[in-house]
């Protein structure tokens, strides 16, 4: 049940993690299977993640690439008729055990949704909600260091920090998107999920979170869903393409974009479907 | 031929005059030519080109026929009548209407009224065949006109458009007309009051003892506004207090919490509350809730009476918890779920992100819904004429009787009543007084529910 620190990993990657990633396993999950009512969605799932590493997910639509993204924090409980069966472990520990706090593994495993979604309150409340929620600062002086430091790592402090008591409703697009990853960071996750976090934003704004990702794997394992081929190229370290319900091949996205090991792999990222 | 067979006619002769359209726009299309609109709607054009003249004047004859004819009429009296009072006048005119209708007056007629009835009927006859022929010459014109003007450059589209657009606009405008005309008879009667008695007099008064000259009275009695006002105030008060937590809570457990099943049987349940007319609360509250708080007030020694503040307050409560929890249930589902994803997503527990994401997302609106209860409330009649006493004393006690606006409106208006007296008109002040309170309330509802909307859309 276990298995966290086992070697060797029966994905066979341990050759292609990129220097920046530790070998240390993060995140591991075996035979996950997800159904929705009697719908089988994922048919058994087996990946391990490095820490501080940058893994995409790419694959068409209806793939369940999104569905496994939201297992590994256990955001599919807040679905009806969700059910999840397999293991997935956080530095070892089983996610799904009774015992385990989804709280707190919330907190660990922070998750950045596809469309913007700061609450209706001011900026430095959207940053400072996690925090209070967790119990974070003691004083309000150690609550601003915390936004300021979130903001900062989002790349959103110098735009924002002459109106933090603004209502974060009020920013672009893109810096709604930072300030949700700003808000995720204030909680001092260990991974961030991000679920195709540029897709309601523009080429520019594309580029800062981008940017941003690269920055934020420095410190974060990070682990994204996106439809976008080229951002998991310029982004990613290893890249996990989806089909059907089943996860066809993980491997460092050089080697899924130049040589794929599999036909429907290649098919998919040639343009041959999807 | 009355004016249904005219209208039935009227619909069969546009329908004539749709197939006219039709074929005609079909037949300047046949030669390659591109119509600029659908065949249809050059149909629908000539249609009404043909039918909305005709029935225009037969509305105006309909509204203005009759004072045309009695204005004839009288034009024809002989002097004696001719120059009698204005109110003998048009008792004599309504006689006259009555036997010229073959309806039956008291007592014989004289030899002028018949007369006169003989005039009033050629008249009407009269112009009616006029009104017939005009309708008849504008309904063939129309459509002749409108048949001649089918051409592919004809823009029939648009212009059917902007006739439905019109035919729109004037049946909203019948609702707004209403409520303009309501307001202005109100304030009308309202200020006849006034001459009786002053505003001030009315807003500031603290007693209110209207004195029915019927009782042998002869003062002027007095009308003092605010122990009618504080009774209002304080059973709505006691609704809301009552409705808004309970209204509330059940719209969180709906929204949030309930299994699906649950919510299909529980809502529509609830939401019977609202059906249940106001006087079978009224006499619920008189029979049931009254004793039984009267009963509880002897256990733990404090005095309530059957019919008191607190009786009708507590069931007008029950009422209106369904406004208030149907309301908010309808604006809590519509806080998007990716703010409730959000907050679970930073490790926040259901009640926290209910608490503290979903209410403040959602309290502009549910503050709308707790105004659209309270003008409820403060509407409310039937329960309050049975179960707050009727006592317009300016008191603090919510055990003892209160009367309100709504119920003092009623006491006014019962019985035999005169319209040039203080006692009745004072209903009208006391209307537009209730009034103004409502549209206030449901003015400031509106607009911050609709400050809300803006947020999510």
């Amino acid at each position: 049940m276990n298995m966290a620190t086992s070697t060797p990993v029966p994905t066979g990657l341990g050759e292609s993690r990129t220097s920046k990633a530790s070998d240390r396993i993060k995140m591991q999950a075996r035979d996950v299977k997800v159904y929705y009512g009697d719908n089988e969605a994922l048919h058994g799932v087996d990946v391990d993640i490095f820490e501080n590493e940058v893994v995409a997910f790419i694959g068409p639509s209806g793939c369940g690439k999104s569905t496994f993204l939201r297992c590994l924090n256990r955001m599919n409980d807040t679905i009806p008729g969700c059910r999840v069966e397999g293991d997935v472990t956080l530095e070892g520990q089983d996610i799904y055990a009774p015992s385990l706090d989804v709280v707190l593994l919330r907190a660990q495993v922070g998750i950045v949704f596809q469309k913007p979604n700061p609450f209706p309150k001011t900026i430095y409340e959207n940053i400072a909600y996690g925090p209070r929620l967790h119990g974070l600062a003691r004083r309000r002086a150690e609550l601003d260091d915390i936004v300021e430091g979130s903001l900062r790592k989002a790349g959103l402090w110098d735009e924002v920090k002459d109106r933090l008591d603004q209502p974060g409703t009020g920013l672009s697009g893109g810096q709604q998107q930072r300030l949700c990853i700003a808000r995720t960071i204030a909680v001092q996750p260990e991974v961030i999920l991000m679920d195709e976090p540029c897709s309601a934003l523009d080429p520019i704004a594309t580029a800062k979170i981008e940017q941003l990702i690269d920055e934020l794997s420095e410190s974060y394992t990070i682990i994204m869903v996106t439809h976008n081929m080229q951002q998991a190229a310029r982004v990613a370290d290893r890249t996990a393409f989806f089909h059907m319900g089943d996860l066809v091949e993980v491997d460092s996205t050089d080697k899924i974009f130049t040589n794929p090991g599999d036909q429907r792999t290649h098919d998919y990222i040639t343009g041959r479907f999807g | 031929m009355n004016n249904l067979a005219l209208i039935a006619i009227l619909l069969i002769v546009m329908a004539l005059a749709y197939q006219v359209g039709l074929t005609r726009s079909r037949t300047v299309a046949t030669d390659g030519v591109r119509l600029h609109s659908r065949p249809g709607y050059y149909g629908m054009l000539v249609a009404l080109w043909c039918g909305l003249p005709a029935f225009a004047l037969l509305l105006l004859w309909s509204l203005a026929g009759t004072s045309l004819v009695e204005l004839l009429v009288v034009r024809q009296l002989p002097p004696e009548i001719a120059t009698l009072g204005e109110r003998e006048l048009s008792t004599f005119l309504r006689r006259v209407s009555a036997l010229a209708a073959d309806r039956a007056v008291s007592g014989t007629p004289s030899e002028t009224e018949l007369a006169a009835a003989a005039h009033m009927a050629s008249l009407q006859t009269l112009g009616r065949m006029i009104t017939i022929a005009a309708m008849a010459v504008a309904a063939v014109a129309g459509l002749v006109l409108a048949r001649g003007r089918i051409s592919p450059q004809l823009r029939a589209r648009n212009q059917v458009e902007r006739v439905i657009t019109i035919a729109l606009a004037l049946c909203s405008g019948v609702a707004i007309l209403t409520t303009v005309g309501i307001v202005l008879s109100m304030v009308g009667e309202a200020m006849n009051f006034f001459r009786f008695i002053s505003p001030a007099e009315f807003f500031f008064g603290t007693t209110w003892n209207p004195r029915f000259s019927t009782s042998g009275d002869t003062g002027q009695g007095e009308f003092g506004l605010l122990p009618l006002l504080w009774g209002t105030l304080m059973v709505s008060a006691i609704a809301l207090l009552v409705a808004v937590p309970l209204g509330l809570m059940t719209a969180i457990y709906m929204a949030e919490y309930a299994p699906a099943w649950l919510r299909n049987v529980a809502k529509p349940v609830i939401e019977v509350l609202a059906g249940i007319p106001t006087i079978v609360y009224g006499f619920f509250a008189l029979i049931v809730i009254g004793p039984f708080l009267s009963d509880l007030g002897d256990l733990v020694g404090i005095s309530i009476r059957t019919t008191s503040a607190l009786t009708a307050g507590l069931v007008m409560g029950i009422m209106i918890i369904p406004f208030v929890s149907s309301l908010s249930d309808d604006i809590i589902t519509q806080v998007p779920k990716a703010l409730r994803d959000g907050a679970l997503g930073l490790g926040a527990t259901k009640s926290e992100t209910i608490r503290q994401v979903v209410l403040p997302a959602a309290l502009p609106g549910i503050v709308g819904a707790f105004l659209l209860a309270a003008s409820r409330a403060i509407g409310e009649t039937m329960i309050v004429v049975l179960a707050a006493g009727n006592n317009p004393v300016l008191h603090a006690n919510p055990f003892e009787a209160v009367s309100t606006i709504t119920v003092t409106i009623v006491n006014q208006l019962t019985g035999d009543m005169d319209f040039a007296s203080p006692q009745s008109l004072v209903a009208f002040a006391l209307g537009l007084t209730l009034f103004v309170i409502t549209l206030g309330l449901n003015v400031i509802a509106l607009v911050v529910v609709r400050r809300y909307r803006q947020q999510y859309e």
